[in-house]
């Protein structure tokens, strides 16, 4: 069952377009702020909510880089992996996160704190390289500063 | 030199709040036209600023204004494209953080030349400080009669809404938006018909560039003359520059229309870091062709003139610590994973390029890859495949073979990537998508 929370997030969504269906991508999102991820069981919660199918509310969660059909960490890492951060050093630090946090794209600590993805430019490219965590950017990021980073991050 | 779009920006980056906004003139644009100016009136000024969009096509703005039908029914729809993926651009940002009330100026003063009743601004999802930004802006604006039922007693009604992404660069194509913005997968539609006839839920809908719709406001206040003159060439007003890349200054600055590569780089930037040499540049982003010229003026015309794109001005710099095969292996696994996937050309051949690349990256490029890249350039560029994103990524690989052939030779015949230090570590060929974690599940 969506929560009441839940659902005045996503009619909120519903009153800016002319017909439910079209609220969807933002009922995702809704949904998965509260609960981390979109499970099968939240797709057909949404999906009926907004009257459509559970397929066809899955053929557009699967489109979106950003919806997770899978669990996911507490907090999400998402890794510049674009051009000018592969220009001002992204390989390296893309190594110095693998080996500090024993995993890689897609992957998820074994304690469940991150889940680290490759993202395509975060738009702050004179700040390169750059991630984030959650809703927080980091611009300028080296090796040495991401155990201090991520530490805020329990 | 007259700064139209930043000048009135805070030096923290903090947003320009209402009021500080009214006292430096804001919003008196949108009371000059709601008390005397007819939509048509509105659109002849635009057209004759020559204003350009600033997305990255550079169509003109007033005449794409012009293709709504006037007798069209309502409701019409405009919509502000704040979606900012082509890698290597970072300009929309500092507009959407620092001057939401501009930009929402603009946005009612362009729906209103267009008739629209209802707007909407479409947020990458990653802009997280824009998104509280903007959400609190229209709030104050729609407070303050700006936006509502009767907008400063003019009878004129318009909503506006925010919709954040869920992150795919495709949304940023305007026909890809607009199914996203529907609920659906970001698919581009096919044009005709176009989005100024039959748009977002069917109905006539302009989209334009934040930048863009940034311009609006001082021209019309200070007019059409007066913004072809910021200019220093046949290409009007101002443009928001940026340089990223091994260059001792990174950074945006809004500069006159037509300065060279070479002042943005050498005088703005504060030219190459030490030990670096300047090799060539993506003048607006991914999907822009390489210049080499540093004397070319970055304008639309004069960049489409030296075989390249204006795009969205902001370049990013190949030095020669740097490997060209490198580089656009980087930029060809971004289009490979950001591929909508609807036409095969571009689904099949932009991972096989990408791994073709990869290949050389290893020291496993064999003879005949280069004309194999060759092939793809030509056959994925305009008119073989559903939208502009394919052409696009064949964009900055065709010119790098052009103009660093000997670079993708000497990886085939060296059998080694000559800039790689640690040629044991291999990168990934697969096919596996890993941002797309979604995909995962079936
Ligand atoms: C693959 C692709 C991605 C695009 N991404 C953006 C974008 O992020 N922002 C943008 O304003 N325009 C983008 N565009 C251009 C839009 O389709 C459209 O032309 C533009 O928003 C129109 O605004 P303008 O006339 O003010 O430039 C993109 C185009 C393509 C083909
Ligand atoms: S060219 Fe690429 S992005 Fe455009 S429709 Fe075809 S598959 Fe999709
Ligand atoms: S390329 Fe990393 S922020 Fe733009």
């Amino acid at each position: 069952m969506l929560t009441q929370e839940e659902k005045i997030g996503i009619d909120h969504a519903v009153a800016a377009v002319p017909y439910r269906k079209a609220a969807c991508i933002e009922a995702l999102k809704v949904v998965q702020t509260h609960r981390g991820w979109i499970s099968d069981e939240s797709l057909q919660q949404v999906a009926s909510y907004l009257d459509m199918s559970t397929d066809e509310l899955d053929s557009v969660a699967t489109f979106y880089n950003l919806i997770f059909r899978k669990p996911v960490g507490r907090h999400i890492i998402l890794v510049c992996d674009s051009i000018s951060c592969w220009v001002m050093g992204y390989e390296k630090l893309h190594q110095h996160l693998r080996a500090y946090l024993g995993i890689d794209y897609g992957e998820t600590t074994t304690d469940g704190r991150y889940t680290m993805l490759p993202n395509p430019c975060l738009g702050t490219c004179d700040g390169a390289p750059a991630l984030m965590i959650d809703n927080d950017l980091y611009r300028n990021v080296n090796p040495e500063m991401l155990e201090r980073i991520l530490s805020k991050y329990p | 030199m007259e700064k139209p779009l930043t000048q009135h920006m805070r030096t923290d980056g903090k947003p320009l709040t209402l009021k500080a906004y009214e006292q430096v003139g804001g919003y008196s644009a949108l009371r000059k036209v709601l008390s005397g100016m007819t939509p048509a009136e509105v659109l002849a000024l635009i057209k004759d600023s020559n204003l350009r969009g600033r997305g990255g096509a550079g169509f003109p703005t007033g005449l794409k204004w012009s293709f709504v039908p006037q007798d069209a029914p309502k409701p019409r729809y405009l919509i502000c494209n704040a979606d900012e993926m082509e890698p290597g651009t970072f300009k929309d940002r500092s507009l959407l953080e620092s001057m939401p009330h501009q930009l929402i100026e603009g946005m009612i003063i362009s729906a209103f030349a267009i008739g629209a009743d209802v707007s909407y601004v479409f947020l990458r999802w990653a802009y997280r400080e824009a998104a509280g930004v903007i959400t609190a802006a229209i709030r104050e604006a729609r407070d303050a009669g700006y936006l509502g039922d009767n907008i400063l007693g003019s009878g004129y009604k318009l909503e506006m809404h925010l919709h954040t992404g869920a992150g795919r660069y495709i949304c940023g194509e305007e026909t890809a938006l607009l199914n996203s913005l529907e609920g659906k997968r970001a698919i581009p539609r096919a044009k005709p018909p176009f989005p100024q006839v039959s748009g977002l839920f069917g109905r006539p809908t302009i989209v334009n560039n934040v930048e863009t719709l940034c311009c609006i406001p001082p021209i019309v206040t200070h007019g059409a003359e007066w913004f072809r003159k910021l200019s220093r060439t046949a290409d009007a007003g101002t443009k928001i520059y940026g340089v990223s890349g091994k260059v001792r200054r990174p950074g945006a600055w809004e500069l006159p229309m037509g300065v060279t590569l070479r002042e943005l780089i050498e005088d703005h930037a504060g030219g190459m870091l030490d030990g670096h040499k300047f090799r060539g540049a993506l003048p607006g982003g991914a999907s822009t062709d390489f210049l080499i010229d540093l004397d070319v003026k970055m304008d639309y015309t004069s960049v489409a003139a030296a075989g390249s794109r204006l795009g969205t001005g902001t370049v990013i710099v190949l030095d020669d610590q740097t490997c060209p095969v490198g580089f656009v292996r980087n930029l060809e696994h971004f289009f490979a994973q950001e591929s909508c996937g609807f036409c095969t050309p571009c689904r099949e051949g932009i991972p096989w390029i990408r791994n073709i690349l990869t290949a050389m990256e290893n020291g496993e490029g064999v003879s005949g890859d280069i004309e194999l890249l060759e092939q793809h350039t030509a056959y994925l560029g305009p008119g073989h495949t559903f939208c502009a994103f394919a052409p696009g990524a064949m964009e900055p690989l065709q010119s790098a073979i052009k103009f660093f052939r000997d670079d993708f030779e000497r990886h085939i015949d060296e059998k080694a990537c000559p800039w790689r230090e640690h040629s044991d570590t291999r990168l990934p060929m697969s096919h596996h998508e890993m941002n797309r974690y979604a995909e995962d599940t079936h």
